[in-house]
């Protein structure tokens, strides 16, 4: 009988140990921040994110870097969550009428889409009408993802029909798919070509079809730390979290 | 302490503290479909199912998964066969080798596919080259991937089977004239048959169910290779209430499947082979 | 028309090395402790062991000869196995299990369960055609696999301890429809057995096969008279004699009486081991065993501390006393003894 107590009190322990485990990596601390961001803004937020550690030693910054959709999708079913910053208007407004964003939006930064092609563009790509040949293997995001509807108002622009060979879930994996050889070509934002560096080449989309990202971002309704939540906030808007933003190609408000 | 006298009742089968995590158990698996059901949105329940992006996805699924399943067979059985019967050096690695898929991260799963069979692939790199064949965004690719995770369930079912069969039916029907193959067919075969429905169901479950290697190496393209998970985990960003349905759908299948099975194969697996004293 | 046999092999922490041969007509007992190799000598001979050195011939068809890359596979040779245990395919009925064989060797379906219900019929199983193995018992299993190896028409018989698998009740009676149905087989027998009395009942020569080393062959009753080793002497050396019983005596064909212990009636074999038997000079002395027989030391035999003693008369016995009681009491051949074995000492059973 002693053993089999002992054997459920172990079993019991672990369980709440793994439990508590979780929330305490969450919050830990009263000035942690936790920010979701659209996966375009990857490499930007994380150095943003060091340097504002820097800057408010006890603050720590935890990311959660996916499609902007997906985000929504958490942050509906209740993640926990200060900031979210989005890759469109049309999911920052999910949200907002949803009634889980603090206060009004504000733009913080803006965004072009490039194609996206491997190094020394073999393929040859000069324009988007280039993408509707039928040997291309061209990838994009999902419609329901930001960068997968920017694409759509893009092709829609220049008037041609592409058939992408998969709808990929997030930018970065569109990108990934380049830079491995999978793909020829793939729509993604010029920041992701700029991060992608040697591993990629971009072709630049003219002016008259390509579309200007405006990325939002705002306090949630339910922030843990609303304080800390604002002073992130702040410091993406200030001096330097702009000089970063520019610093990975993204374009002024 | 002293020890409760054991119950006569037929119900005392098992002691109360087992019986508790036993119900903490059951309580854990019915719990997440009862929340499905309870949000299931059956007024558009129909609009959903007939929508002709969910058929698509469920032919999709159904037909990658039983492709899946039968490869798995073909390959699977032979090699369930090496592993139990023929002793080299080696053997251990080797089965841990083919079972690593098992333990493996799906995505990871379908990262390594890429690198072995991709456009750009150790393998792949020929297959475009020489015969023009590509994997990936293929439902080719899919089948591919789902047979890469589903395959180990069917060999380590098979496997263990073959390992408890008497070596002596396969002997016994040597000596009466019957070469390899007909000793495989009339004796064999039957023997494991429990086990190898067994494998195959769970092989075709895993491949029904498969998501990330499927996502990672196929893509994700309507009809082509938008199998029936990745429609939920997309319609679950736009529109929950069709991710529901689809969910259920999926739980539906999977379940009338075990269901029908249950008997055949939860009483044989296990039992050794029955030798007349 | 003979299997021709020469094994070497080495298999774990056996060493094989056998030679031996047998005819049509005869059935061959390959008589041994366990370990000793005579089932793996079985295996050799259908082909489920292949040999290290040495060649086996069935009917002069070399079967297995690594000098020059023969190997026949089991499917291929004109050989007939019954298991220990028997191993019936449970998921075939029992017609189905004894045309198998044929069925295997490209007969129709037809033909082949005609011809296995014929055999069914000779062993007295037809009514159990239809039903699975696992309703059988273990005689019924016994002839079904006895079928099932006969089927196919083999020129050799193996049976692999035939009798182990059963019950001492049913022992009996299965060995003796054994010995019939062996009798009825015109091809070459051979049966692996650890039980001497099998060995009696079923066999006309015996083969003792010791720790790989074939350590005696000849006729049981040769072998039970001169066993070579101190194993060969407890397992074979016994007394084995037949007659019928009646009121608690046994009385030989010779006329010769054993007063028995056990309740047995009618055809009996009864079993007197050599270290039971008195031997005494003249008369013996009035004692308490109930049966005594006069005779005359023909042979003595010396195997380390104990003597064997040969003794013919009105009850042929072999006795065995120590060498020191041997030396004491002076025995030597040609004197006239009493030899007397206590009645609960005399072990019979029904034949």
């Amino acid at each position: 009988m002693r053993r089999c107590c002992l054997g459920v009190v172990a079993v019991l322990t672990v369980v709440t140990a793994c439990a508590s485990g979780e929330s305490s990596s969450r919050s830990g601390g009263d000035a942690d921040v936790t920010v979701f961001a659209a996966a375009s803004l990857t490499a930007a937020f994380t150095e943003l994110g060091e340097a504002f550690s820097a800057a408010n030693p006890d603050a720590e910054v935890t990311f959660n870097f996916a499609a902007s959709s997906e985000l929504v999708a958490q942050i509906n079913q209740g993640a926990p969550v200060d900031v979210f910053a989005s890759a469109d208007a049309t999911n920052m407004d999910k949200l907002f009428d949803a009634g889980l964003v603090a206060d009004d939006p504000v733009i913080f930064a803006t965004n072009v889409a490039e194609i996206i092609v491997e190094p020394g563009n073999p393929r040859g790509i000069t324009e988007v009408s280039d993408l509707a040949d039928g040997d291309l293997v061209v990838v994009q995001c999902a419609p329901e993802v930001p960068c997968g509807s920017y694409a759509e108002l893009i092709f829609a622009n220049a008037g041609v029909s592409v058939t992408p060979a998969s709808f990929e879930e997030n930018v970065k994996s569109v990108v990934t798919k380049v830079t491995l050889g999978e793909a020829d070509a793939g729509v993604v934002y010029r920041t992701d070509v700029l991060a992608a560096s040697d591993d990629a080449d971009g072709v630049v989309i003219a002016d008259d079809v390509n579309v200007v990202a405006k990325y939002p971002i705002a306090l949630t309704a339910n922030a843990a730390n609303p304080d800390g939540a604002q002073a992130f906030v702040d410091f993406v808007l200030g001096p330097s979290g702009q000089q970063v933003l520019a610093d990975f190609g993204f374009g002024s408000t | 302490m002293r020890k409760q006298r054991p119950q006569r009742s037929r119900r005392a089968a098992l002691p109360l503290p087992a019986l508790i995590l036993a119900g903490v158990a059951v309580a854990f698996f019915a719990l997440p479909l009862v929340g499905l059901l309870w949000r299931a949105p059956w007024s558009n329940a129909w609009t959903y199912l007939t929508d002709d992006a969910a058929l698509t996805a469920l032919r999709l699924s159904l037909v990658t998964s039983l492709c899946a399943t039968a490869i798995s067979i073909v390959f699977g059985v032979p090699l369930a066969w090496l592993l139990a019967r023929v002793a080299f050096p080696g053997r251990g690695a080797v089965r841990a080798l083919c079972l690593l898929s098992m333990v493996l991260p799906p995505v990871v799963g379908g990262v390594a596919l890429f690198f072995a069979l991709g456009r750009r692939g150790l393998v792949g790199q020929y297959l475009d080259e020489w015969f023009g064949i590509t994997l990936p965004f293929t439902t080719a690719g899919v089948v591919v991937a789902q047979t890469f995770v589903a395959m180990p369930f069917l060999v380590v079912t098979v496997e263990a089977a073959l390992r408890q069969l008497d070596p002596r039916l396969e002997e016994a029907s040597r000596t009466l004239g019957a070469s390899r193959w007909y000793t495989f067919r009339r004796v064999t075969l039957p023997a494991i048959r429990p086990a190898l429905t067994a494998g195959a169901v769970l092989a075709w479950a895993r491949a029904l169910g498969e998501f990330g290697a499927t996502i990672t190496f196929a893509g994700n393209f309507p009809g082509t290779t938008q199998t029936m998970p990745l429609a939920v985990y997309l319609s679950l960003e736009t529109n929950p209430e069709e991710a529901i349905v689809l969910a259920l759908v999926m739980i539906a299948i999977s379940f009338a499947v075990l269901v029908g099975l249950r008997d055949r194969w939860f009483g044989s697996i296990g039992r050794p082979q029955q030798v007349v004293a | 028309m003979t299997l021709d046999v020469r094994i070497g092999l080495r298999l774990g922490s056996l060493d094989l090395r056998v030679e031996l041969t047998a005819h049509p007509g005869e059935v061959v007992a390959l008589l041994g402790p366990n370990g000793a190799g005579k089932s793996t000598v079985l295996r050799c001979l259908g082909g489920l062991a292949p040999i290290d050195d040495g060649r086996i011939a069935i009917d002069d068809v070399v079967v297995d000869d690594p000098a020059d890359g023969t190997f026949v596979e089991p499917e291929d040779r004109p050989v007939g196995f019954v298991f220990q245990d028997y191993v019936l395919f449970d998921h075939l009925t029992v017609l189905e299990n004894v045309a198998y064989g044929m069925r295997a060797r490209g007969v129709a379906k037809g033909d082949s369960r005609r011809r296995a219900r014929e055999w069914l019929e000779r062993f007295d199983l037809a009514d159990y055609s239809m039903q699975r193995p696992g309703v059988l018992s273990g005689g019924q299993a016994q002839r079904v696999a006895l079928a099932r190896a006969l089927a196919t028409n083999p020129r050799l018989l193996l049976l692999d301890e035939p009798l182990a698998a059963l019950d001492a009740g049913t022992r009996a009676v299965v060995r003796r429809d054994l010995r019939q149905h062996l009798a009825t087989f015109d091809g070459m027998r051979l049966v692996v057995t650890h039980d001497p009395i099998d060995a009696y009942a079923l066999a006309d020569r015996v083969v003792v096969l010791e720790a790989g080393r074939i350590v005696q062959t000849g006729t049981l009753a040769e072998v039970t008279a001169h066993p070579r080793t101190r194993y060969v002497a407890d397992l074979v050396g016994v007394n084995l004699v037949t007659g019928d019983v009646l009121d608690g005596v046994l009385t030989t064909s010779t006329g010769a009486r054993v007063v028995i212990a056990d309740a047995v009636d009618g055809p009996a074999l009864a079993t007197i081991r050599p270290h039971s038997v008195l031997v005494a000079r003249g008369s013996a002395a009035a004692s308490s065993a109930r049966n005594t027989w006069r005779g005359t030391i023909v042979d003595v035999d010396r195997l380390g501390e104990r003597v064997r003693l040969v003794i013919d008369g009105e009850l042929p016995l072999t006795a065995e006393i120590t060498a020191a009681a041997f030396d004491e009491l002076n025995f030597r051949p040609g004197d006239d003894v009493h030899a007397s074995v206590k009645a609960t000492d005399i072990e019979v059973a029904p034949t």
